[in-house]
């Protein structure tokens, strides 16, 4: 559905969007992630249609961005960052003035209007004035519009800043939901979101896609290890001396936790290590507490992919 | 031609939904009011002439205020970006707000009709003159308005909007006094930029096609610059 070449936008000192590639099928969910200023938004609005790229080509929905631009912005729905609304018009005369802007024909207009308003759950504000709706029903006008002409791709650029915790759950079932009809294109640096809500993701990093693949892949293509967090009871010294005599364990660290201990164990390879390791305890009578699988979060990733250039940069400095 | 009548009608509906209309129209309705009474009281001539020409000095402060904000208060608040990327094109969204501001202005001096109404009344007066100051007064409407328009595309704060639209307009105005210090093809070229000498042929009840040609080719030209204007954020 979007099809990305080679994509460069410069601006006057820097490269806000360097040389990316990128394809997303139909009916995904991709995350764009990045730090502030990574270029998300800028790749987005070049996908609108709002400015151009420097170089490169894109195409959405099989027109050009650059010279089937009109095509292009009848099949997508575009919720910018902050969620720009009219705030002096009622919620429903901006979606009808939207639906009118959208080329939605006259008959279907108030059918489409009340699908959106029941689909984000705006029901009962659609007569109040947009300026004094909270942050989250504003948000979910900017949605409402996003969905109005039943667009197939939706590009929306962090859709759930700003919200409350409830909202933000509300919003992204929602995005969730549209995922089976819609494709989407959404931007964060919320990163439980992304697990949460998307097929691929897309890390990218000043104006470079640094990574990119599903969620659970992504963890695994990092060095997950095999690292263990286990509460046991009894000696340290002696307990941490046992574990370290098996095979598959690299090392053994602990620190007191009220009266047992805590130890963190990192096992060499890929191999599960927990059942060594139990029966290493079992064997020695200690007292088993607790014993947890370390796994390698979003955050990790996204921590080591992002800052890892700047340190081979600083490295080569 | 549909999207210009949806970006019409939505900056009706604003125009009427924030003070700024009702301000804009009280203020030109006293001042309006104001010089008709007091051109009756000093010339007894049942005419509009003298009270237009006063009358187009508050045209030229309110309709930079009626524009202003067209496009400045979008780029403000980002809502340029919805816009833009809905499928209209520039043009339709430059002459749909051109065409609401021209509204609101013409709303604006509508009422002066009530003079005439009071001076067939207590008069004789000639209709020619008026017919054709009315049909000045819109097409210097469209000049104003799209110089306002302009100078609003430039510009995301709605002050800065307006003061620039006015002293351009003031600019506009004063230049064709200057071609009376000189002769000679400078001085002419001054002449017919400024729209005073074009507006006195119309109050005088000549309707020439040289100045309908200056008002709409100028109010053509401005428009054309604003759309480009516009677009200019693409190769910025």
């Amino acid at each position: 559905m979007i099809k990305v070449n080679n994509l460069t936008k410069r601006y006057v000192n820097m490269n806000a969007v360097d040389d990316i590639s990128f394809h997303v099928k139909e009916n995904e969910i991709v995350g764009l992630l990045g730090p502030n200023g990574a270029g998300k938004t800028t790749t987005m609005r070049i996908l609108t249609c709002f400015m151009p790229a420097t170089a490169g080509t894109a195409t959405v929905a099989g027109y050009d961005v650059f010279t089937d631009s009109l095509n292009v912005r009848q099949q997508i729905g575009y919720l910018p960052e902050n969620v720009p609304l009219y705030l002096d018009m009622r919620a429903y005369e901006y979606l009808m003035f939207r639906a009118k802007l959208k080329n939605i024909p006259r008959r279907e207009r108030r059918k489409k209007i009340e699908y959106c308003l029941e689909m984000t759950g705006i029901k009962d504000v659609q007569k109040q004035i947009i300026g004094t709706l909270s942050k989250g029903y504003k948000q979910r006008v900017g949605l409402a519009d996003t969905l109005i002409h039943d667009p197939k791709i939706l590009i929306l650029d962090e859709p759930t800043i700003g919200l409350d915790p409830n909202q933000i759950r509300q919003i992204r079932g929602v995005i969730k939901g549209l995922g089976q009809k819609h494709t989407v294109l959404l931007s964060t640096h919320i990163l439980p979101e992304v697990e949460m809500v998307c097929d691929r993701v897309m890390i990218i990093n000043k104006g470079k896609i640094v990574a990119m693949d599903t969620p659970s892949n992504l963890m695994k293509q990092l060095k997950t290890g095999s690292n263990l967090v286990l509460e046991i009871k009894g000696e340290g010294e002696k307990i941490k001396s046992s574990l370290s005599g098996i095979d598959t364990v690299e090392s053994v660290t602990y620190r007191k936790k009220d009266d047992a201990n805590e130890f963190y164990i990192n096992g060499s390879g890929e191999k599960d290590i927990r059942e060594d390791v139990f029966n290493c305890i079992v064997k020695d009578n200690y007292i088993l507490r607790e014993m947890k699988r370390q796994t390698i979060t979003l955050e990790e990733i996204f921590h080591q992919v992002t800052t890892k250039e700047t340190e081979e940069e600083t490295a080569n400095a | 031609m549909r999207n210009v009548n949806t970006i019409f009608q939505r900056e009706i509906m604003s125009y009427f939904y924030s003070p700024i209309a009702y301000v804009v129209i009280s203020v030109f309705l006293i001042a309006a009011g104001f010089f008709f009474a007091g051109n009756l009281q000093i010339h007894q001539e049942a005419s509009l002439k003298g009270s237009l020409d006063s009358t187009q000095f508050f045209l030229l402060l309110l309709t930079p205020v009626i524009t202003m904000k067209l496009f400045s208060d979008e780029t403000k608040s980002g809502t340029m970006e919805t816009l833009m990327t809905s499928p209209v094109t520039d043009f339709d969204v430059v002459f749909g707000k051109f065409l609401a501001a021209l509204s609101l202005y013409a709303v604006m001096i509508l009422p002066t009709w009530i003079y005439v109404l009071f001076l067939t009344i207590f008069g004789n007066p000639d209709f020619g003159p008026i017919f054709s100051s009315y049909i000045g007064l819109m097409l210097m409407g469209g000049l104003f308005v799209s110089v306002g328009l302009l100078v609003s595309s430039l510009t995301k704060n709605q002050v800065v909007a307006a003061v620039i639209g006015i002293v351009s307009l003031i600019i506009l105005w004063v230049i064709g006094y200057l071609s009376e210090y000189g002769d000679g093809w400078f001085y002419e070229a001054l002449r017919y930029i400024g729209t005073y000498d074009h507006w006195s042929s119309f109050t005088k009840g000549i309707v020439d096609t040289r100045d309908v040609i200056y008002y709409l080719s100028f109010t053509a030209l401005l428009l054309f610059i604003t759309v480009r204007n516009v677009e200019s954020r693409k190769w910025r």
